[in-house]
């Protein structure tokens, strides 16, 4: 059995290239077929904001590669709905439907799932 | 035990002066490395043009002593590392750029490379994420 990890994603979107590089990581782990989780987490959430606008800061869309994930293999992908309520976003309205909205006490048992953590 | 060491911040960040000291006292207590990888600002430790001021710890050296004095397998992320312009002489050659950065016993590979030792490990320890 290969060993899980979960990516806890934790930037945001256009504060620069650390958001991309956490999904990097995530598509690579689909790639091989690898169990592996992707949990927005604190300012992580704003990577799943509705109508963001890439090109008005010269910037690559990332949302259309978030889509992508399920396609790549990426099914268990979690969103902490405090992280989202505390910035202003609803946890219903996120532009990745397929994450699961999970409490901090959901999200403590999440990581004890994993075999691995990484946090970015 | 065995262990994965991932790297993300840069050689001046009191962060990657803790992974060493993780990594060496790892192997003093008799433990394995089975990789070290380099990623986001952690490609910037493998660099050979960082100039640390006299009176100041040289990180990028000390990392390229540890590697080299225990024939460690470090690997640096090639995509972080273009990104930053940390390159080897081979991807130099392949951009047409001048400056090369990073040579043995660093090895520039993929993300696969990660991977690969989540899966070989018994721990995967981070040193300097968000």
């Amino acid at each position: 059995m290969p060993r899980s990890l979960l990516i806890i994603s934790r930037q945001s979107p256009w504060s620069g290239p650390g958001a991309r590089e956490a999904l990097d990581i995530v598509l690579a782990g689909g790639a091989f077929d690898l169990p592996i989780g992707l949990l927005f987490l604190d300012d992580g959430v704003f990577q799943l904001a509705a109508n963001q606008d890439a090109r008005a800061l010269q910037q690559k869309d990332l949302s259309a590669n978030l889509q992508a994930l399920p396609m790549f293999g990426v099914e268990d992908l979690f969103v902490c709905g405090d992280s989202a309520a505390e910035r202003g976003l609803d946890p219903k309205a996120l532009s990745l439907e397929e994450a699961q909205v999970l409490t901090v006490g959901e999200i403590t048992a999440l990581i004890d799932r994993y075999h691995q953590v990484i946090t970015l | 035990m065995k262990f994965a060491i991932a790297l993300f911040s840069a050689a001046h960040a009191p962060s990657s002066r803790r992974a060493l000291l993780f990594a060496q006292a790892a192997l003093a207590g008799g433990h394995e490395i089975v990789r070290l990888f380099f990623y986001q600002d952690g490609v910037h430790n493998a660099s050979g043009s960082v100039v640390t001021p006299q009176d100041e710890l040289d990180l990028p050296r000390q990392w390229r002593t540890f590697v080299t004095e225990h024939q460690l397998d470090g690997v640096v992320c090639i995509a972080a590392a273009l990104r930053r312009g940390v390159l080897n002489e081979e991807e130099a050659g392949r951009y047409q750029r001048e400056a090369v950065a990073v040579a043995a016993p660093w090895e520039l590979s993929g993300l696969g490379q990660l991977h690969d030792a989540v899966q070989d490990a018994d721990r995967l320890i981070c040193f300097g994420g968000a």
